[in-house]
């Protein structure tokens, strides 16, 4: 009886200690703010103990106030209202575009031959360097800044749009073949709902080519947006009017990538992956 | 009555290589045929020809199937993107269709799992997601490659008595292409045996209702049909 429970107690010790563990473990989701929250600190030490010259950088709370004091001006609100209706019309006929001839080239024999050719050599250039070329086509126009900015977002989306297009499953082809769908049914119950991971993805990268292009288009003789802002505080080396462009930058970046992220998990809530 | 399925002179080969080198094949309307063969034999082959999605193939031949035939495959080939029902219905039009995918999803016993993901289900309920997408169709033919090839054993049993059951409700002339002997035996009418792109064998099983006689019934077709297999070459 002593025996057994002896046993018992020895095994029950001998399962208790643990392996070293050499995975992760679950992340928390506020962790990501740690690495933000220290440059943050960082930067006021320095600004506040002098160290840092606000002609050079300044300080976290001037470029607050000066936000406000934007605000109140009605600039902030005004140049990023422009901001964003160039980036969004941009970025919409860029997207139509690009998924329309994904679905072309994708679909048939002769539309891949001309078009993918076509962008694959493109590919090669980057499209900061045909401004010039726009510039010359469109003029220096609000028609050049949306052209380029829906440049930058066709190719992404194009890109990702096809080769997700080329990757659907050939037995969900033969599938829709012996169910006899027609091709708007194949269309549309088997070739988009594939290529829409892939045409997320391409989003994704498109809305950062928006934004990037914007930057460079707006300080192309612009007279107004986000990028006109800043190269007029430039000019009057109003440095906290630059930080505060450059943060209004990220905080786009940041909040359109979310917005993606956030459609991509309502979209494809029938794929399990390992990153969910 | 005009045969179901009517083949003749079907000859099909993929670059110079024969693989189906002359079948003829009758399977009469309501007549559950199992097509049993080597792999490599052309069992594949010769389904893929009769479904018609084999585009890449040359050959010749006659083949007639009826114009409402049904196709199940060896994997349950669901949409990953659409809930069950939506599997079920695609591509049917009509104001009563969701109720009769309803209706399918029951008799293969998935009653109430209609808004489940495909991949919610287990390998067993996704082939029986893919029968009722099969059935609701109101099949005169239907045409399975090896559908429970991947299913455990237990499961197959299950989807045996299911499949039969199913079989005897709705009549449908069927064609079922497996290498499992005893699976040909306990389901079909008849069994035919693909053997060097030709038909060789070609069985009527009347499989005794006692249990018994049964059992010596099996084990001598068994041993018939497995020394034509061992007879033609790898």
């Amino acid at each position: 009886m002593n025996a057994h429970t002896d046993i018992v107690a020895q095994r029950a010790t001998d399962l208790a200690p643990r392996t070293r563990r050499l995975s992760l473990g679950t992340p928390s989701r506020a962790g990501l703010l740690l690495g933000p929250g220290l440059l943050l600190l960082y930067w006021s030490v320095l600004s506040a103990t002098g160290f840092l010259d606000p002609r050079i950088l300044p300080a976290p709370w001037t470029a607050l106030t000066t936000a406000v004091d934007l605000i109140h001006q009605g600039r902030l609100q005004e140049n990023l209202t422009v901001s964003a209706g160039r980036a969004a019309a941009g970025l919409a006929f860029g997207a139509v575009a690009g998924v329309a001839m994904a679905l072309v080239s994708g679909l048939s024999q002769l539309g891949s031959y001309v078009i993918d050719g076509l962008v694959q050599i493109k590919r090669g250039i980057p499209i900061l360097a045909l401004i010039p070329f726009m510039v010359l086509w469109f003029g220096i126009g609000e028609t050049m800044k949306v052209t380029v900015i829906a440049t930058s977002v066709f190719f992404p989306i194009y890109i990702q749009t096809h080769s997700a297009l080329s990757a659907i499953d050939l037995r969900h082809v033969e599938l829709a073949e012996t169910l006899r769908l027609t091709r708007w049914q194949f269309v549309r119950h088997i070739v988009l709902p594939g290529a829409l991971p892939g045409f997320l993805t391409g989003l994704r990268f498109g809305a950062t080519g928006a934004w990037l292009a914007l930057v460079v288009v707006e300080q192309l003789n612009a007279t107004s947006g986000i990028g006109y802002m800043v190269t007029l505080a430039r000019n009057y080396a109003q440095t906290d009017v630059m930080l505060v462009g450059l943060v209004v930058y990220a905080l786009l970046g940041f909040g359109s990538d979310a917005v993606v992220r956030l459609i991509e998990r309502r979209a494809l809530a029938w794929r399990r992956t390992l990153g969910q | 009555m005009s045969p179901a399925v009517s083949v003749r002179g079907l000859v099909r080969f993929f670059t110079l290589k024969g693989v189906l080198n002359g079948v003829d094949l009758d399977i009469a309307p309501g007549e559950f045929v199992a097509l049993l063969g080597r792999s490599g034999s052309g069992k594949s082959t010769l389904l893929r020809a009769l479904i018609g999605i084999d585009h890449e193939a040359s050959g010749g031949g006659e083949v007639h199937v009826p114009q409402r035939t049904s196709v199940i495959f060896q994997d349950a080939r669901l949409l990953p993107w659409m809930r069950v029902l939506d599997n079920v219905v695609l591509g049917l039009r009509g104001a009563d269709v969701r109720e009769r995918g309803r209706q399918a999803l029951a008799e293969t016993g998935l009653g109430g799992r209609e808004h489940a993901w495909p991949h919610e289900l287990s390998g067993g309920e996704q082939q029986r997601v893919a029968l009722a997408r099969a059935l609701v169709r109101q099949p005169q033919l239907l045409l399975a490659d090896e559908p429970f090839g991947a299913l455990d054993a237990l499961t197959r049993v299950r989807m045996h008595a299911l499949l039969r059951r199913l079989s005897d409700v709705h009549d449908p002339a069927i064609l079922l292409v497996t290498h499992d002997v005893d699976e040909a035996i306990l389901l079909a009418d008849r069994i035919v045996m693909l053997d060097r792109g030709r038909l060789g064998l070609d069985m009527p099983i009347a499989l005794p209702a006692a249990a018994p006689t049964r059992q010596d019934y099996v084990g001598s077709v068994r041993e018939t049909l497995l020394r034509q297999l061992d007879a033609s070459p790898a």
